[in-house]
């Protein structure tokens, strides 16, 4: 579906991204996700404001994929009680986000089959909004009794485990409630919003300069991917064309970042199978890289390396060749490492048929990212929408029809050596000349947009600039809001001790997704 | 199999040299007398707890345990309960909803034990501070015996947090 198949006046949204933005009234909302849907469209991202202070009311914002790019609706809501029609049951991944929407700013979806609380726990009452402009960003609540009905399944021989949000290994805190009989797992249910620590609060009180290193602790392992997609928004609202040079680093930057996640999960996943030589192994490569990092770019995540307008430091000359040689080096030793998994009885034996999600369902439920890759949906935004330098670099998309953990391996072996030549051809062509430009002014009430294909999948910014050059309402989305849902339905009736295999093979984000 | 092994003694042995503890980092007198810590010696069992960290310091974390830091090959290592630990790895600023969860798993630590903070949210709350959200940082929760900024540290930064909180001071009061 192109986007003059849409029956609105949308205007294209300035800046890399190709994106379109409409002003749709609250009944046409659902018709035109149903029309996206049929067309093989998705829902990226769902979010509210709140619009009150200006004379207006609220207003939801939806954002969808089309064989245009994408898509953005703003549908203006009621002063009082603002509700809209709720599009979980064309969209399910809209379900948590339209429940977040509420706890946040009070939106009610009218007709989500889920009516519970999702980012609110005991911090805040109900009835409280701190997403309100009116909220005081000071304010400190007396905590109120956190009651979550948990679904029960019931029957002979069935119980439950509860775990989380402290877990057992270092990771983000979350709650998982498995319902089983004997080891097999009938059903799986996240809590997830611990780690909500006001992100989107914090942001409103920024500039949209500063609003850049917020951005890169979204999520720290994908730092580059929203650095890179909040400074997309900032030069979408500011007119600002980044030098060809930084976008050029940038690119550069995504796929060191691709690499290392990736090195660092493969090891994992060895480890999950009682192969520690692969954890040992592959975190061996990755402390590599991220040295690499460190020397070449200042800091070993690459935090705060791309701003708004550019990027903050060049790389030494000499880096080059180091990362030259760097990838050459991966390149063997990971094709090595590989052959020793491909050959490892133990873990293959782990690894297939492991958390299946079958591709009809993966696109039903709308998988995205590296997981929806391994589930046969062939979509990269690399590939899909290349914004430069990626234009001209032809990526070769990772797929599997597999969609069980092995199949989440062989897309992450697949995209380090992808990475690794992409690095190589961006090293040969990289040009010359100023790595940063002057941001210009924005209008106030404007909107822009980033969109970048992170290691785990496509993070969005959705920036709304306020008087002054200031954060008005940021939105950075994670696509572990997509697939954490997804992992429910992956981990049915698998054995509980193949759950934080099933899981590490998606290694979703906690505080990506809490905010 | 064969692969495997020639793999492991292409390798080799990869650790480097551990860091000194660094008494700048400690932020409370320590409390624990030297018999006990030269019964902890060099065999410390961890819990971390992720109290609202961007997962930033986790990374780090992990690193620790790569065969370049090898902070097992130390006698330390990360234990799966509280109730096995004697020290409290923390990161994050608190959120509000994990301050709770926090406070449990520290009263469920058997004494005598011993809180990292990590991070420069779990030192002073870093960009997040405190909020309708945040409880800022983990000494606003939990006392604090040692505060390694960062953002992240890296591991020998981590590790040296970790080996301060375990050694006695150079001009520490006898405790008897």
């Amino acid at each position: 579906m192109r986007i003059e198949d849409l029956p609105i006046e949308a205007e294209p949204v300035p800046g890399a991204v190709p994106a379109w933005h409409a002003v749709v009234p609250a009944g046409q909302l659902r018709d035109l996700c149903s029309r996206v849907k049929e067309k093989g469209g998705r829902l990226v991202a769902l979010w509210g404001s709140d619009e009150t202070d200006r004379g207006e009311g609220y207003a939801l914002h939806v954002a969808l994929v089309i064989r245009s790019g994408l898509v953005c609706f703003t549908v203006p809501l009621a002063h009082d009680h603002p509700r809209y029609p709720g599009v979980a049951d064309i969209f399910p991944a809209a379900d948590r986000m339209q429940r977040a929407t509420y706890d946040l700013l009070g939106m009610h979806a009218r007709g989500n089959p889920d009516h519970r609380k999702w980012l609110r726990h005991g911090a805040w009452p109900a009835g409280v909004f701190p997403l309100r402009k009116g909220y005081d960003p000071g304010a400190v609540h007396s905590r109120v009794e956190d009651r979550y009905p948990f679904v029960r399944v019931e029957g002979e021989g069935v119980h439950e485990i509860p775990v989380g949000p402290v877990h057992a290994g270092t990771i983000e805190p979350g709650h998982f409630r498995f319902s089983i009989v004997g080891e097999f797992i009938l059903r799986l249910e996240e809590r997830l919003g611990y780690t909500h620590k006001g992100v989107e609060k914090l942001a409103e009180t920024m500039t949209l300069a500063e609003g850049a290193r917020l951005a890169g602790r979204v999520s720290g392992d994908s730092t580059v991917a929203y650095a890179w997609a909040y400074a997309q928004a900032v030069e979408s609202v500011t007119g600002t064309e980044p030098p060809a040079p930084a976008v050029w680093l940038r690119a550069i930057l995504l796929e060191l970042e691709r690499i290392h996640n990736h090195l660092g999960d493969l090891g994992y996943l060895g480890n999950d199978v009682a192969l520690a030589f692969g954890f040992f192994q592959f975190w061996r490569l990755k402390e590599q890289v991220l040295r690499l990092n460190q020397e070449l770019f200042g800091h070993r995540y690459l935090m705060d390396v791309i701003v708004p307008g550019g990027v903050a430091r060049d790389m030494p000359l000499a880096g080059i060749e180091k990362l030259l040689d760097l990838a050459s080096h991966l390149e063997r030793e990971v094709a090595t490492l590989r052959g020793i998994y491909d050959e490892h009885a133990g873990a293959q034996d782990r690894f297939i048929g492991a958390g299946r999600v079958a591709p009809s369902l993966a696109a039903e439920l709308g998988l995205t990212g590296l997981a929806g890759r391994a589930s046969g949906l062939a979509w990269d935004l690399r590939v899909e929408y290349p914004v430069p330098p990626y234009d001209g670099l032809e990526v070769r998309m990772a797929t599997h029809r597999n969609s069980d953990v092995a199949a989440r391996v062989s897309v992450r072996f697949d995209e380090v050596l992808e990475s690794l030549r992409l690095i190589r051809a961006l090293l040969r062509a990289l040009p010359a000349g100023d790595l940063v430009v002057p941001l210009g002014g924005a209008r106030p009430g404007s909107f822009g947009v980033g969109w970048v294909e992170g290691w785990r999948g496509e993070v969005l910014i959705g920036l709304h600039v306020g008087e002054q050059n200031r954060i008005r309402r940021m939105h950075p989305h994670d696509p572990s809001w997509q697939n954490w849902p997804i992992l429910e339905r992956a981990v049915i009736g698998n054995i509980v001790p193949d759950f934080p295999l099933i899981n590490k093979s998606f290694n979703l984000s906690y505080s990506g997704q809490d905010l | 199999m064969y692969q495997l092994l020639k793999q492991i003694v292409k390798t080799g042995i990869v650790t480097e040299r551990p860091p000194a503890p660094d008494e700048a980092l400690r932020v409370a007198r320590q409390r624990l007398d030297e018999e006990i810590l030269r019964i902890f010696g060099r065999s410390l069992a961890i819990r971390h707890v992720d109290a609202g960290s961007c997962n930033g310091c986790e990374l780090e974390i992990h690193a620790t345990n790569s065969p370049y830091y090898n902070l097992e090959g130390l006698g330390i290592r990360f234990v799966a309960s509280p109730r096995h630990a004697d020290l409290l790895l923390v990161t994050g600023p608190v959120s509000r909803h994990m301050e709770v969860a926090l406070k449990r798993t520290y009263e469920a630590t058997p004494d005598p034990k011993l809180v990292v903070a990590l991070g420069d949210c779990g030192c002073t709350g870093g960009i997040f501070g405190e909020s309708y959200a945040s409880c800022g940082r983990v000494a606003n929760v939990i006392p604090v015996d040692v505060a390694v900024p960062g953002c992240p540290p890296a591991p020998l930064a981590i590790m040296q947090g970790i080996l301060t909180a375990i050694s006695a001071p150079v001009s520490a009061p006898r405790v008897r």
